[in-house]
């Protein structure tokens, strides 16, 4: 069609979604939760049908009996001689119907309270947050008890104190999860396609916040259904001789010692009805909510799995101060593993800078965090090639001598420092700490050595700023903290993962010559990880361009620059648009887009 | 679209017309500033005050592309946000497309949205990860234009033509989008409302380069096919060069230098400005590192 489809190739030929249903099916446990309330929902359902004697018929002559006693009475009878197994499927039908009706008013009122509220934010959400605040104040059960007593005892009146006391739960969590949203750009981009409020509230926001209402509702429902069983129970809810499982087991209370039966039946029902529940509100949370899947939370180990099938290769640059032979790194997801680095080798000289230049998912940030084994894992594992450090090969090595290394002879800069910086410790704190981690110092030396180290980065006023927190520093001043905190041990190799991208041109313009000043001075190797060949041109001596996880191009900045070989390293440098081309930038592209699609047809 | 091609290609930056002064303006700032904040406490303390924009006055002729340029903090993106009615200006008058910005705000946001649209600078973000292409593209479709659904089928499919992308797109999620593609889908919901002017919020920053240089390729073949004009705001003075007819500068919320783009490249005046064109790397390495 056009030269602009360059970057459809790699999307997938057809979206495959996995549903929802078939994730929540994938659970064990939420698939036992299921089958058991769909199991209870159809008794219950069908109640009217089933060959049951009437649930308040009394027979005082054959009261009490035990269950599995009589075929007529299979669960036995209570204290009037009714029959137990009726009263537990009308009772069920009562208490789930109650419950579920109560999850149902719950979730309505406390979700359009969380959605206005969170929206509309400022004076509303003050004035309804307050009010749902009040609702909290009160101790739970008594709030209910003190509703059911003025509305007077009845099961209508149970569910609304119920429905009553759950609002502020949904009310809670919707307007927590709306405020984030309703800032979201998505939201104003929906306003300048001509949606009003109401629409943006029911089409836009809803179906994000659906997933939080759903989950808060299967996890409720199961604690609602006891709850009306324990205002049944103190008489507050059904009224004899109406069955509801509360009011039996309070009715059974009495007998508990001559006759336990009547009081277990309806006591082991509510423990299936809620563990039921529970277990499928569990499998729907994960299913709707991947960040809290129990094995997406399990913390990634220390140190990168290293899981080699072919021996590590010899060391070729035995000079380097840091090779990487045939280094093979990929993402595990269940018995497949997809390579995100694939053969990279590489060498850093002592004293040099080496670019490593890509476009995003290209594998450079996985190649340069497998370096000191910092790539997550699960799932990330290194499945072949070595890492020579000084000679040593760092993926050999024992645990406890990788975790030694880091910091003291290899360190990082990552690109954001807002992010790897922690928000409460003053600046000269993180520094010391950073030095402390390889070097028992008192307390006074440490301060003056981080203090040295803000000053060596050309923090002005070190000394006072040293005091300061993350937040009180500018972009540059933060990345200048990171800097420092990498040079604390004095390492032989520093790797800075595009520390620049998030700086503006003229903080990024002190930063790059800051760094190269720093690497000259200490002769430190630089491994610069980048996607702008203008920054390539200003502080590396070599440069390594890589695509999907290969090396295809590597050699001295200036020869890369004037004569690449490799068509991605043309299209890379031309891509590039300099001060000075003007208007000739576009109409250039335009031409090697057009000549590089007609030599990828042919 | 291929026979389109050759008509872009006629059509370099270097030949576009230069008559565009006689013709009237698309968007018209005068003296606006926009103030956060200061408004009274409960107990009387006033709030901490942000002069986001002070003073600006800016015009952007019609079929022109206006580049703001500005570092982070700089008041662009409060310009913007103004400009398409998601913030009101605490003074000053605006004027859009020939009519006062006061009263499309009182029409309603449709009125707005017919008149100029916005392209947010993160494209993921901006689409709801709920929601197909379609759905999102449907909505200007069906509140700005009021098209039946007959129209819109034709209309999406104008649509994926114009941003280089096939149809199939139309049912994917957002997150099943590589970043171009989805700024390809953003610059198609833009264009969806039929605006003839678009603010572009540093559209391309968030991209690779590579796939930056495709979507302003993009942008300048619109540009000329559909006869737009771009409020073009970045913080990339090398992209601003390639594709913009003139340039403010902004600088802590006030317009410090407004030229055409070859001037002011060639000859910066305001010293920020100067500090600005320094600091951008160069290929051939002699850059403003250096001139610290």
């Amino acid at each position: 069609m056009s030269l602009a489809l360059q970057d459809n190739v790699t999307a997938p030929a057809g979206p495959q979604r996995i549903s929802t249903f078939k994730l929540l099916l994938q659970s064990r446990l939420a698939s036992i939760g299921l089958v058991i309330l769909l199991l209870l929902v159809a008794i219950v359902l069908l109640a009217p049908l089933l060959p049951l004697v009437h649930p308040d018929q009394t027979a005082p002559a054959n009261r009490l009996i035990r269950p599995f006693v009589t075929a007529a009475h299979w669960l036995g009878t209570d204290q009037l001689g009714r029959d137990l197994l009726s009263r537990l499927v009308w009772g069920s039908r009562v208490s789930i119907a109650v419950g579920f009706a109560a999850t149902l008013v719950a979730a309505l009122i406390g979700s359009v309270i969380g959605l206005v509220s969170g929206y509309a934010g400022g004076r509303t959400d003050n004035l309804m947050m307050r009010g749902i605040d009040m609702l909290m104040a009160f101790p739970y059960i008594l709030l209910a008890l003190a509703i059911v007593a003025a509305l007077g005892p009845g099961l209508m009146n149970a569910l609304y104190a119920i429905a009553i006391v759950n609002i502020p739960f949904f009310a809670r969590n919707v307007r927590g999860v709306t405020l984030g949203l309703a800032h979201r750009e998505f939201v104003d981009a929906a306003r300048l396609s001509g949606k009003g409020h109401l629409s943006i509230l029911w089409s836009e926001v809803l179906p994000n916040v659906a997933p939080v209402i759903v989950i808060t509702m299967s996890t409720t429902a199961g604690w609602m259904i006891l709850e009306t069983a324990g205002l049944s129970f103190l008489g507050l809810g059904a009224q004899p001789p109406q069955a509801d499982l509360g009011s039996m087991l309070g009715e059974g209370r009495a007998q508990l010692f001559t006759a336990p039966h009547v009081a277990i039946v309806p006591g082991l029902m509510i423990f299936v009805i809620v563990i039921s529940l529970n277990l499928l509100g569990d499998g729907v949370r994960d299913a709707l909510d991947p960040g809290l899947k129990s094995g997406a939370l399990s913390r990634p180990g220390p140190v990168t799995r290293i899981d080699r099938t072919k021996p590590a290769p010899p060391n070729s640059q035995p000079e380097a101060i840091l090779s990487i032979e045939q280094l093979e790194t990929g993402f595990s997801n269940g018995n497949s593993t997809t390579p995100a680095v694939r053969g990279v080798s590489l060498h850093l000289d002592r004293g040099e800078c080496l670019g490593l230049i890509g476009e995003s998912g290209s594998g450079k940030s996985v190649t340069a965090l497998s370096i000191m084994g910092l790539v997550a894992s699960p799932p990330g594992v290194i499945t072949g090639g070595a890492i020579y450090l000084d000679g040593e090969d760092v993926l050999s090595m024992p645990e406890t001598r990788l975790i030694s290394l880091r910091g003291s002879k290899v360190a990082y800069i990552f690109q954001d420092p807002l992010t790897t910086l922690h928000p409460t410790y003053t600046i000269g704190q993180q520094v010391a700490e950073a030095i402390a981690a390889h070097q028992s110092l008192g307390r006074r030396e440490l301060r003056e050595r981080a203090i040295a180290l803000l000053e060596q980065v050309r923090i002005p006023d070190a000394a006072a700023r040293a005091d300061h927190y993350p937040h009180q520093l500018s972009g540059g001043q933060r990345q200048r903290v990171g800097i420092a905190m990498a040079l604390a041990n004095d390492p032989d190799v520093i790797i800075a993962d595009e520390p620049t991208t998030a700086l503006d041109v003229t903080v990024q313009a002190e930063i790059l010559s800051l760094l190269k000043q720093l690497q000259t001075e200490r002769r430190m190797a630089l491994l610069f990880i980048t996607h702008d060949f203008g920054v390539v041109a200003q502080i590396c001596d070599r440069v390594a361009v890589m695509k999907d996880g290969e090396i295809v191009e590597t050699g001295q900045t200036r020869t890369v620059l004037t004569r690449p070989h490799h068509p991605y390293t043309k299209r890379l440098i031309a891509c590039v648009p300099e001060i000075g081309d003007g208007d000739r930038f576009l109409p250039r592209v335009e031409k090697l887009m057009a000549s590089q699609t007609k030599e990828a047809a042919q | 679209m291929t026979e389109t091609l050759p008509q872009t290609l006629a059509h370099t930056p270097g030949t576009r017309r230069r008559a565009a002064a006689a013709t009237p303006h698309a968007l018209r700032l005068e003296h606006v500033s926009k103030t956060f904040g200061g408004g009274k406490r409960l107990f009387g303390r006033k709030h901490h005050a942000v002069e986001a924009l002070k003073d600006v006055s800016l015009a952007l002729t019609k079929g022109e592309t206006l580049a703001v340029v500005g570092e982070s903090g700089s008041g662009k993106s409060t310009l913007a946000r103004i400009l398409v009615g998601l913030e009101r200006p605490s003074a000053g008058t605006i004027e859009i497309a020939g009519q006062d910005a006061e009263a499309l705000t009182r029409q309603g946001p449709r009125a707005f949205g017919k008149t100029v649209q916005y392209v947010f600078q993160d494209p993921v973000a901006s689409l709801n990860p709920r929601k197909t292409i379609r759905e999102a593209l449907e909505a200007p479709l069906k509140l700005l234009c009021g098209y039946d659904p007959e129209k819109r089928k034709a209309r999406l499919g104008e649509l994926m033509d114009a941003v280089d992308m096939p149809a199939s797109t139309l049912s994917r999620y957002p997150h099943e989008l590589s970043g171009g593609q989805a700024q390809r889908m953003a610059i198609a919901r833009a264009l969806a409302a039929e605006a003839e002017i678009l603010v572009l919020d540093e559209p391309v920053s968030a991209l690779d380069v590579s796939v930056q240089a495709q979507v302003l390729l993009l942008l300048e073949r619109l540009k000329h096919q559909l006869n737009l004009s771009y409020l073009f705001i970045s913080h990339d003075l090398a992209v601003v060069e390639a594709i913009a007819d003139r340039v403010a500068v902004m600088h802590f919320g006030e317009v410090v230098e407004l030229e055409r783009a070859k001037t002011l490249f060639a000859s910066p005046v305001h010293p920020y400005t100067e500090k600005l064109i320094g600091s951008a790397p160069r290929l051939n390495g002699g850059a403003g590192a250096v001139r610290m």
